[in-house]
């Protein structure tokens, strides 16, 4: 068991050195130069040099690298160019946004996802299954970009219900203490906040969480169906249990293993969709961050960004992979 | 099916398949539209009713045909340079399939080919190649194409590029356990005992028995493909925005939603619906192609 951790660890540090070597590597070959997108028009020869050099831009690339990942050890991840701000701690600022907004979304898929499959593993020798096929065949189809712009066109305009952009009316007052407002708010009983929180939430949210929801429903319904073959279940049908209760309590406990892997690893592609929906939504998280910052050829926040997503992808996956073998006793000495 | 199996070599004749294919109502209600697409994108240029381009101020913002205030002439109305949605929304079609094929068949061919590799030399190679499909895996596919876009510049050889090179895994990973699957039948040991080349067995014996799963993730691809172009060209790093595509319609549409709604859903309407062509023509492959789909 320490072995395996220590052996997952230890790849897992391979992958992310392995990010910071290409996502370094893709800025520095770039053309086009950030420092003559920050200079005033009046700027001599002079002021350029320094502030290539403030930058640590005129250094060669290989030293370029090792300052840049001395400092990164440090917890000192440059400074943004074009916000003039230290990156850690724009990226400290905007990552409770998207935490938030990915957990809720994860939760969103977990609860559609399971309530489809148990719909589904209810009718399945009935003809209204059919109903059900359709639905998880369109969420599975459907990429998060398609559904939140749908939902743009549908909850935005069409029927107004549901505000377009932002996190949080800005008429609202906004004295947050931390950056995850929805759990500050809902801890402090400012129910109105809460609700008008959720509201600008709920369009990403659910953008997020549909594609997701048609993994999981497929996933748990194949392992229900399974399940529900099995001896032990015939047995409790036999003493008079009713389906529903046969899925929830018989059925569930051995389909759940096989589903939470996966969702763990379609976890890290739902935050991978936070960038785009995220931008389309005007949700100030890191994702919206992180398009301005492409846009604005802001190398060092680009680099703390990319670094961010491949920490929190990596470790995702390396929870995703202990939660199994915990979970499952088999794994265990294996 | 009487079991042949002994007497069958793994291959398998196309004619059959095709024949099981085009019988297949989801095949042919997504490759029908896919289909229709194709001719709306190469005939752009005849099928369009106006220059996509033409702006004229007193028509802007004209509704679709059927809304008060429509004008003949102008099916789907105009956005607020009165330029035609419809003619725009044909030639973007020839945008983003132009782009998605391209891009798919590139990643297709590099994918296989990498996962052809580590899936038949194992050791080392394998070693190297599930390393770097799990680097690549952590960095978010959208941010990465609007990275590489941004470090190449706008275009659609940079959009292609993009997509080729975040894609690629997919096919990588499917194809390098297929491969190991194949490694370990009987036909591939004895293609081995007779004394073929590894590079003969790889490319004469593998490589078709897997061609039918790469074909039915090319399928999937290909729709993936169409919506990254419309997400690059939404966030204004696709084509120059004189060519009209998708993305730049439904960008442009958002920025006007209130005042002319159709700008937005006509473009939507079609990614959706290639999208879900894309997956049925897909799905629809998968069952009548692929042989262990049959059984």
């Amino acid at each position: 068991m320490i072995e395996l951790v220590a052996k997952r660890a230890g790849m897992a540090a391979i992958t992310l050195f392995g990010v910071a070597v290409v996502v370094f590597v893709l800025l520095r070959v770039a053309p086009g130069d950030p420092i003559a997108m920050m200079i005033g028009p009046g700027a001599t020869a002079e002021d350029i040099v320094r502030l290539r050099a403030s930058y640590g831009l005129d250094q060669s690339l290989f030293n370029q690298f090792w300052i840049w990942l001395g400092s990164l050890v440090q917890g000192d991840f440059g400074t943004s160019i074009s916000r003039r701000v230290g990156v850690g701690q724009l990226l400290l600022e905007r990552l409770p946004a998207t935490i938030e907004l990915a957990i809720m979304a994860l939760l969103v898929a977990i609860v559609l996802g399971g309530f489809i499959a148990i719909i589904g593993t209810l009718w399945r020798r009935h003809w209204s299954v059919g109903a059900v096929d359709g639905v998880n065949g369109l969420l599975l189809a459907i990429p998060e970009f398609v559904w939140a712009l749908a939902l743009v066109l549908v909850l935005g305009v069409a029927l107004p219900v549901l505000p377009l952009s932002g996190r949080i009316n800005p008429s609202l007052p906004t004295d947050f203490k931390t950056g995850f407002y929805l759990l500050e708010a809902l801890l402090t009983l400012r129910f109105d906040l809460a609700l008008d929180l959720a509201r600008h939430m709920a369009m990403p949210v659910l953008a997020l969480a549909l594609p997701l929801a048609g993994i999981i429903a497929r996933v748990l319904r194949e392992a229900l169906g399974e399940a529900m073959m099995q001896d032990y279940v015939t047995l409790a049908r036999v003493k008079g249990m009713s389906e529903l209760r046969l899925i929830l309590s018989e059925a569930m406990r051995n389909a759940v293993g096989p589903t939470l892997a996966l969702t763990g690893v379609q976890f890290t592609f739902l935050i991978g969709g936070t960038v785009i929906v995220e931008k389309i939504f005007s949700y100030p998280g890191l994702g919206n961050m992180a398009i301005d910052a492409v846009i604005n050829r802001d190398f060092p926040l680009i680099q703390g960004l990319v670094l961010m997503f491949g920490v929190i992808f990596i470790l995702i996956n390396l929870i995703v992979d202990f939660a199994v073998v915990a979970f499952n006793p088999r794994l265990r000495h294996g | 099916m009487v079991d042949t199996s002994l007497a069958q070599t793994p291959h398998r004749s196309w004619q059959p398949a095709l024949r099981a294919a085009l019988g297949d109502p989801k095949v042919l209600v997504g490759g029908g539209f896919i289909a229709f697409l194709i001719v709306l994108a190469l005939g752009a240029d005849l099928l369009a009713p106006h220059d996509p381009l033409a702006q004229d101020l007193m028509l802007g913002s004209l509704p679709p045909v059927g809304m008060a205030g429509a004008e003949p002439g102008y099916w789907l109305g105009t956005d607020d340079l009165g330029r035609d949605v419809l003619s725009r929304f044909i030639h973007g079609t020839r945008t983003a399939l132009t782009v998605a094929f391209i891009a798919a068949t590139i990643a297709a061919v590099v994918g296989t080919f990498v996962g052809l590799l580590a899936g038949y030399f194992g050791g080392w190679v394998d070693a190297v190649v599930s390393r770097l499909i799990e680097i690549w895996m952590a960095f978010p596919a959208v941010l990465l194409s609007i990275l590489i876009v941004a470090i190449l510049g706008s275009g659609v050889h940079s959009v292609i590029f993009a997509i080729a090179i975040i894609d690629w895994t997919r096919f990588a990973r499917v194809v390098r356990a297929e491969t190991m699957a194949q490694r370990q039948t009987d036909y591939v040991t004895a293609g081995q005992v007779l004394g073929f080349s590894r590079l003969g067995i790889l490319a004469g014996e593998i490589l078709p028995n897997v061609l039918w799963v790469v074909l039915g993730l090319f399928t999937l691809e290909l729709g993936l493909a169409v919506v990254i172009e419309a997400i690059l060209s939404f966030v204004g790093l696709s084509v120059s925005s004189d060519t009209p595509t998708w993305g730049g319609m439904i960008a442009q549409g958002r920025g006007i939603i209130y005042q002319a709604w159709w700008v937005f859903a006509l473009p939507l309407a079609g990614l959706l619906a290639t999208v879900l062509a894309f997956n049925q023509l897909g799905a629809g492959l998968r069952r009548s192609l692929d042989p262990v789909m049959q059984r």
